[in-house]
């Protein structure tokens, strides 16, 4: 060896047990569909079956629902000082199982392990602390004295984050004495069972958590069931749209957490190297899969070939490959189905003129991959400026004036989040008011904090996740 | 003309008088100097932290181990130190380990320019050079002349290398220019009778220095005075080589480079002592600046107890077990 090439350093996968076979998790039992229906999980690195996984139709869907509303009653009784207790008592299962967790999402999801060990478990762990201790302190939030819960909480979670998506939706509605039927999305079933495992060793009462791994239709009759109190949804906007005509008249609450297209906008004056890391983190972090992604990167002209060159410079170090090496920094795409449309939208740049380029890297011949990519020359018009692409692809657009860079990171149907960088202060405030998303990062990008709460503008969605705000969405206020 | 030339090589003064116009004066390199992009310290920390979690296994452990060995200025700088203590750490620097003679050897010996004559006799000619300490090191404070007679001393004891420290108080004062010419004036008296020149390592006690962005202006400003390495500290203070300054170094010379044109080294020192901390180190250069600085002509560690420390997880590479501390040798 003459170079310094780092020698493979896969994560064990023996830390894991993954069944041939998952039921349906109803009422603290595993169990059948009612129509025996089965659907296979893949891993998406390498296309290999992980298990096959039993698929809820409408009758499960009514039946998880009736076991949660019969948990209601005595799960919303008991003191919040003793909800705190089972929360805790999850959070802890989750530290000391996390290693096993983490390896079992990278190979659902395809995402690096780095990612999983070091961003998702721990803010999956963080999450339910946090809920925990809010469980006997609802009355100081800011909501009154004795703050009712809402019943039965139908959630339908997505792909990107299988299982930090589940601690966002379960600890709060938890915490605030609400019971929950919650539908991980098809194509990663996995974290979702395994936490109903962890349900049961952590003596959670029956029904309270119910989990049932579905595709669309579970979804649809699970938010159009009449006795579920309030639907929780993070998706695809197009989804959230339908999701909120199905309820609209009636009793349900409802908190959408829909798609972005986030503005990153260094100025002249930012941080050269570190607003270099943050677009990487921005848009190749879980390979861009995040709806939250800096997707659309506006750079001052008098800094863009610098910043451009650092950038390119940055990519080429990337390590793709294994999401299970632990040095690998962009992972597999999550499915055939995604990875057609990052294709589709990417071409779609390609067509309008704007120019493509990807460092030079060699992608795994089986599973579904996509080269981290930027797009430069980009305008306003272009499709991948205003659609969200949910891939490793960067639209670099760029400005000349303070101004400029607000209305052109405002100008979106989407206003999740968006980013600053400059090292002055004054800009920071100025700029961070102006912008209508629902986060701003300044000189940082896609860092996460269970007391931050987390939601959108416009076609983003509507309510907050996390923090004191997160509490609202589960109490009847 | 090549695209990027050596600071210590002689086509490196031409290029350094291009930017003569920043040094003109006290205004016109302070107004550079604060137009560098500014740190954000949490960004800068968090991408040193991230890279310190690369996993280097097998084949690649073993390459950064002897990577580190090789780059190693093993370092002695003790009030006690004796001609004995000197002699035995060289003797070490040659063999590191007398049971496996195909360990590298080390870069450098590092010590006071009182010892330098002695470290250049054992050394002969196995290769490893001799750096010296000067300018009234660690402090730095003392009169100009003082200085330059220390480093005239080391040069003419035979230092292959000089490690100077920088005025931190001048530096810290605004006084810039008066910190660039003193690092000249040093470098001047690197100059060798038969106009070789010893290399020149401009120390700049990054702890003192507190702020990365001053770290970063003190990493130019030493580079533009004829800086051949930049190195963080000089181990006696507290805070002394962390991954986060060194890659403000590494920055440093990468974008010195693509401006100027001219290559300079870079030397963490201090408080260094594990191999898992050196490879992290390794990650850094590997993966910020490239293989153009994988090798002891442009990165070097200060330190002296890591040495050990590597050899026994060479040992234990090679092996397959452990060996313990009395497998290696106490100097």
């Amino acid at each position: 060896m003459t170079t310094f090439d780092y020698a493979p350093a896969p994560e064990s996968r023996a830390v894991v047990d993954i069944a041939p076979s998952y039921g349906l998790f109803i009422d603290g039992e595993f169990t059948e569909a009612a129509d025996g229906k089965v659907f296979k999980t893949v891993s998406p690195s390498s296309e290999e079956v992980l298990s096959e996984v039993a698929q809820a139709g409408e009758a499960d869907v009514d039946r998880a629902v009736k076991a949660a509303r019969k948990a209601f009653t005595t799960w919303s009784a008991i003191p919040g000082a003793e909800r705190a207790k089972y929360l805790f008592r999850i959070a802890r299962i989750i530290q000391e199982r996390s290693r096993e967790l983490a390896v079992l999402e990278t190979l659902d999801n395809g995402k690096p392990i780095r990612e999983t060990r070091d961003a998702d478990l721990p803010l999956v762990a963080a999450h339910f602390f946090y809920y925990a201790g809010w469980a006997d302190k609802l009355d100081h939030a800011g909501y009154g004295a004795n703050p009712k819960p809402l019943g039965v909480a139908g959630q339908v979670i997505p792909w990107n984050f299988p299982l930090l998506m589940l601690a966002w939706k379960i600890a709060p509605a938890l915490a605030t004495g609400n019971t929950v039927v919650l539908k991980p999305a098809e194509t990663t079933p996995l974290s979702a069972l395994f936490f109903a495992d962890i349900c049961r060793q952590a003596g959670l009462p029956k029904g309270v958590v119910n989990i049932l791994p579905g595709y669309g239709d579970a979804g649809a009759a699970l938010v159009g069931h009449p006795d579920v109190n309030k639907v929780a949804f993070t998706g695809s906007t197009a989804v959230g749209k339908a999701i909120a005509r199905s309820i609209a008249g009636t009793h349900k609450k409802v908190t959408l957490e829909l798609g972005g297209k986030g503005a990153n906008i260094v100025f002249d004056d930012a941080p050269i190297d570190q607003a270099v890391e943050g677009i990487v983190n921005g848009i190749f972090f879980n390979q861009g899969q995040v709806c939250c992604a800096g997707s659309r990167l506006l750079l001052q002209e008098s800094v863009a070939d610098e910043v451009l060159d650092a950038l390119k410079r940055r990519l080429s170090t990337l390590r793709i490959g294994d999401p299970l090496d632990k040095n690998t920094d962009v992972g597999a795409i999550n499915s055939a189905e995604q990875l057609a449309r990052i294709t589709a939208l990417a071409d779609s740049g390609e067509a309008e003129g704007a120019e493509r380029w990807s460092p030079a890297c060699e992608l795994p011949s089986s599973g579904y991959w996509f080269a981290p990519t930027l797009f430069t020359g980009v305008t306003q018009a272009h499709r991948i400026a205003r659609e969200e692409i949910f891939g490793p692809v960067l639209s670099v657009l760029t400005f000349r004036t303070p101004a400029e860079a607000v209305e052109k990171a405002n100008n979106s149907q989407y206003g999740l989040s968006a980013g600053i960088w400059t090292e002055k202060g004054s800009r920071i405030l100025s700029v961070a008011n102006q912008l209508r998303a629902g986060v701003v990062w300044a000189n940082t990008f896609n860092k996460f904090d269970p007391t931050s709460p987390f939601g959108g503008y416009k076609e983003s969605g509507f309510g907050r996740e996390g923090g004191r705000h997160g509490l609202e969405a589960y109490l009847d206020v | 003309m090549p695209l990027t030339v050596p600071a210590h090589g002689p086509e490196a003064a031409a290029r350094l008088a291009s930017m003569s116009d920043v040094t003109a004066s006290d205004g016109s390199l302070r107004r550079f100097l604060h137009g560098l992009p500014g740190v954000d310290a949490v960004g800068l920390e968090g991408r040193a932290a991230t890279l310190g979690t690369r996993s280097i296994k097998t084949t690649a452990k073993a390459y950064a181990i002897d990577l580190a060995i090789s780059m190693i200025d093993l370092t002695t700088l003790e009030g006690a130190d004796t001609p004995g203590k000197v002699r035995a750490l060289c003797a070490k620097g040659v063999h590191p380990d007398p049971l496996d003679r195909s360990t590298p050897k080390v870069a450098a010996i590092c010590v006071y320019p009182d010892m330098v004559k002695v470290a250049k006799e054992s050394l002969g000619d196995s290769g490893v050079k001799v750096a010296s300490v000067a300018t009234a090191f660690p402090a730095g404070r003392a009169a100009l002349p003082v200085k330059l007679a220390d480093v005239a001393d080391a040069v003419a004891a035979g230092a292959d290398e000089v490690d100077m420290v920088i005025d931190r108080g001048a530096f810290l004062a605004g006084h810039y220019l008066k910190v660039y010419d003193e690092i000249r004036a040093v470098k001047e008296a690197c100059r060798r009778p038969d106009s070789t020149s010893a290399h020149l390592k401009v120390i700049f006690e990054t702890g003192e220095l507190s702020t990365y962005d001053n770290i970063r202006r003190a990493s130019w400003l030493g580079m533009l005075a004829g800086a051949d390495f930049i190195k963080t500290s000089t181990g006696k203070v507290a805070v002394n080589a962390t991954p986060p300054n060194t890659l403000i170094l590494l920055e440093a010379v990468r974008d010195f480079r693509e401006t100027v044109g001219v290559q300079v080294g870079v030397k963490p020192a201090g408080g260094i002592r594990t191999t898992k901390d050196a490879i992290k180190f390794l990650v850094l250069v590997n993966e910020t600046v490239g293989e153009d600085w994988l090798s002891n002509d442009w990165f070097r560690f200060g330190a002296s107890s890591l040495l050990n420390d590597l050899l026994m997880q060479r040992q234990k590479l090679s092996t397959g077990r452990y060996s313990g501390p009395d497998y290696v040798t106490v100097d």
